[in-house]
């Protein structure tokens, strides 16, 4: 390409003078760097260069979306961030969806854009973009290096950024004559970001508030989000719960902050919550969030979510405080922080009858589907569950599959629940799941997708392959964009429209055809010996399930309507367009 | 001198005053965080501060006061952004200086120049088909001027936008 065309050659720098890039790469070995993902590209080959000296291993994608999604699940499933590298252009606004998943979801990433000579920008010059300008909404923060000395010090402030505080991506877009040019500058240590500060401990006298609301509650509810995963505030939550005597749900991201078998643990809330989860929510006399952000699937009708209850919301970001809606408590801090130094001010919350009434619940509510009438998702993923005892990393993607393996596989611990929860962004899963096994290859990690998202970043099947990525993909494959069908039956008369994903590939073939492993079950008899089969195997499977066409989630809280509200069985009678955003 | 009614009835901005790194794009993203929220910037006043790298924003803007709250912790959020303060209605000390251009001929101005002198505006140009006059001071005192000075054949008006510092030891 003509990465190089339109300025006078550069001459290389003396053998003594490190390039930008070199120094780059060695900055990023020093924050502890191991893999890059990345696709590479003309404004970025300096930067590719130097990765052929460096002990980093660069993995090759076959599409940049795919680089951010596995970084981020690489970050997500090992609390480290997630580094990618691609070129200038397209290249860049390809991880412009992977940023927002991350800036939604609180994830670390580290997104490396390769640009244009800095004489060229502005110029509509080649494979030019102004990805610092595309990308302001969906970034923690970045940067455009106009100086090869600022190099140690961008890095430094790039890693401690995406990490810190609540964590998200950060960008930083690098022309290519100052990735070429010479760079003499030494490794920073000191941060100088007087505009950037990350809460740890809470105040004393937020603690002590808390103490005595928590002091009076009889029907307390502990509602747990991603910040708690994030933070590994696991084991300090289940201490409070079980001191309070108080049920915990949690989030679709919260997924496994705290142990889902637990006695305590009524699962997750909101719009596919579990029911019991939700009547404890509609009942409950107070609610103190950890790491959660009153989003609309969990509130439903704002008015009437949880009106007469106390509200406590503990965060890392002050932001989120007075947001959705205004708590009766907030404390600034570190999940993990505030609930250990809460536990010694709590007292058992006289709440037996009220964990009675909850088991109440669970026991008329369970999560149920029919086991007659074909081969159904829910069947395949309840039989994931117990066959791996809930010991594996699932990663799912977005969609009817994503709600049911929420549902039906019960998380038992932080990092074991990956999925694209804030954006919900179709074509996270598969990434995510390659990612995740970077990270963790002693686990097992299980990607649950659909047909319709798989099919638009599947083209990682080569990076999977390549790299013998061993994750096992269980393709739930309806031939719809089933959850949107499904909206389109219970609240649009069944008129149909843009769902039907006639034209799907053979998907067994097609993983033969890049070399993966391809398994079909078709019988509800096939299952545990098909999941046996795709676990023994030594390298990635895609493990296609092909499950009865028409199929819904329930329970279901229509968008925007309360709670209570909440439909539990298949309704009979035609339902009114939900008031609420998607 | 009470002010004429079309300023009155003019929806009271609330302003905000800035403290930030001194880098490119920071005034993008500063922006962009009223913009997503359908807020309207009204004036918007960047200068360098007492401190070097570090620059002075003072913001008026406009829209729904609940999402005030939201925009400056978002505001505050911002790595750039070192504080973010609402100063709507405090005892801050504010100006502002105007610029007005009147075509009017040499013969007729006694009104004009009588109006220029009670609100202290001072004339900057004087030519046979306009003159310009240069005010300052607060917001409310410019807007009724040039109400006084529309029908006088003002055809331009350029505004600083408003700028203000707290008083004593309090933070701007």
């Amino acid at each position: 390409m003509s990465a190089a065309s339109s300025a006078a050659p550069p001459t290389p720098p003396p053998a003594a003078t490190p390039t930008g890039a070199e120094v780059l790469i060695r900055c990023l070995a020093r924050e502890g760097v191991r893999r890059i993902f990345g696709l590479s590209g003309g404004a970025a080959i300096p930067i590719f260069d130097a990765l052929v000296d460096s002990q980093i291993e660069l993995v090759l994608v076959r599409h940049e979306q795919g680089a951010t999604h596995i970084a981020d699940g690489y970050a997500r499933a090992s609390g480290r961030p997630g580094v990618v590298l691609v070129t200038s252009g397209p290249g860049a606004t390809n991880t412009v969806t992977g940023l927002l998943t991350a800036h939604m979801d609180s994830a670390p990433l580290i997104v490396i854009s390769g640009q244009t000579i800095r004489p060229n920008l502005g110029t509509d010059a080649f494979q030019e973009a102004d990805v610092t300008g595309i990308t302001y909404p969906v970034v923690k923060h970045s940067y455009l290096v106009n100086d090869a000395a600022e190099i140690p010090r961008i890095v430094r402030e790039a890693f401690h950024i995406a990490t810190t505080g609540r964590p998200g991506p950060v960008l930083v877009d690098i022309p290519k004559d100052v990735s070429q040019g010479p760079c003499s500058a030494n490794f920073v240590d000191a941060l100088d970001l007087p505009g950037y500060q990350t809460p740890g401990r809470a105040a004393p006298e937020a603690l002590s508030a808390a103490a005595a609301l928590l002091a009076k509650a009889r029907q307390p509810v502990l509602y747990i989000g991603h910040g708690a995963v994030i933070s590994g505030a696991g084991k300090a939550v289940m201490a409070l719960a079980k001191q309070m005597r108080a049920p915990i749900v949690n989030t679709l991201l919260g997924k496994g902050a705290a142990d889902e078998t637990h006695p305590l643990h009524l699962g997750m809330l909101g719009m596919h919550g579990t029911a019991y989860a939700n009547r404890a929510v509609t009942h409950c006399d107070l609610i103190m969030a950890v790491g959660a952000r009153w989003d609309d699937r969990i509130t439903g009708k704002l008015d009437e979510f949880c009106k007469d209850a106390v509200k406590i919301h503990v965060d890392v970001d002050p932001a989120e405080f007075n947001k959705v809606l205004r708590p009766n408590l907030c404390i600034l801090g570190d999940a993990k922080l505030v609930c250990e130094e809460l536990l010694p001010l709590v007292q058992p919350c006289n709440s037996e009858e009220w964990l009675e009434q909850c088991d109440k619940w669970r026991q008329k509510y369970p999560l149920r589907y029919p086991k007659r009438g074909g081969l159904r998702a829910q069947h395949v993923l309840d039989r994931l569950d117990a066959i791996t005892g809930g010991r594996s990393i699932i990663t799912a993607d977005v969609g009817q599959h994503q709600m049911w393996a929420a549902q039906f596989c019960r998380t038992r611990e932080g990092r074991r629940w990956i999925t694209s929860g804030g954006a919900g962004t179709m074509g996270f899963g598969f990434p995510a799941a390659i990612g995740a096994k970077f990270a963790r290859p002693e686990e097992e990690v299980w990607a649950v997708v659909g047909d319709g998202g798989f099919q638009m970043t599947l083209a990682e099947l080569a990076t999977a392959r390549v790299h013998n990525v061993a994750v096992k993909v269980l393709l739930i494959n309806n031939n719809y964009l089933g959850m949107v069908r499904q909206w389109q039956e219970m609240f649009f008369e069944n008129r149909l429209s843009g769902v039907d994903l006639e034209g799907n590939p053979d998907f067994v073939k097609l993983a033969e055809a890049y070399g993966v492993k391809g398994l079909r079950i078709r019988r509800p008899a096939d299952v545990d010996r098909k999941i046996e089969e795709a676990r023994s195997w030594p390298g990635p499977v895609l493990l296609v399930a092909e499950v009865v066409k028409e199929d819904n989630v329930f329970p279901m809280i229509p968008a925007g309507a309360p709670i209570a509200n909440m439909i539990i069985e298949p309704p009979r009678t035609p339902l009114e367009k939900p008031s609420g955003s998607t | 001198m009470a002010a004429p009614e079309a300023a009155q009835r003019r929806r009271r901005p609330h302003t905000l005053s800035l403290f930030v790194a001194n880098k490119p794009g920071v005034l993008v993203r500063v922006a962009l965080v009223f913009a997503r929220r359908n807020y309207n910037i009204e004036s918007l006043v960047v200068s360098p501060a007492a401190r070097g790298d570090f620059s002075r924003m003072t913001v008026t803007c406009s829209g729904d006061p609940a999402t005030l709250e939201q925009i400056i912790k978002q505001l505050t959020k911002l790595v750039d952004v070192v504080h973010a303060t609402d100063h709507t209605g405090d005892a801050s000390y504010e100006t502002e200086v105007a610029l007005v251009k009147i075509v009017q001929p040499m013969d007729r101005r006694t009104e004009t120049l009588q109006i220029a002198e009670h609100y202290g505006a001072k004339v900057v140009d004087y030519g046979p088909e306009s003159l310009i006059l240069r005010a300052y001071g607060g917001s409310e005192k410019l807007d009724a001027m040039i109400e006084l000075l529309r029908p006088k054949g003002l055809t331009d008006l350029v505004r600083s936008g408003k700028i203000l510092m707290a008083r004593g030891l309090q933070e701007t």
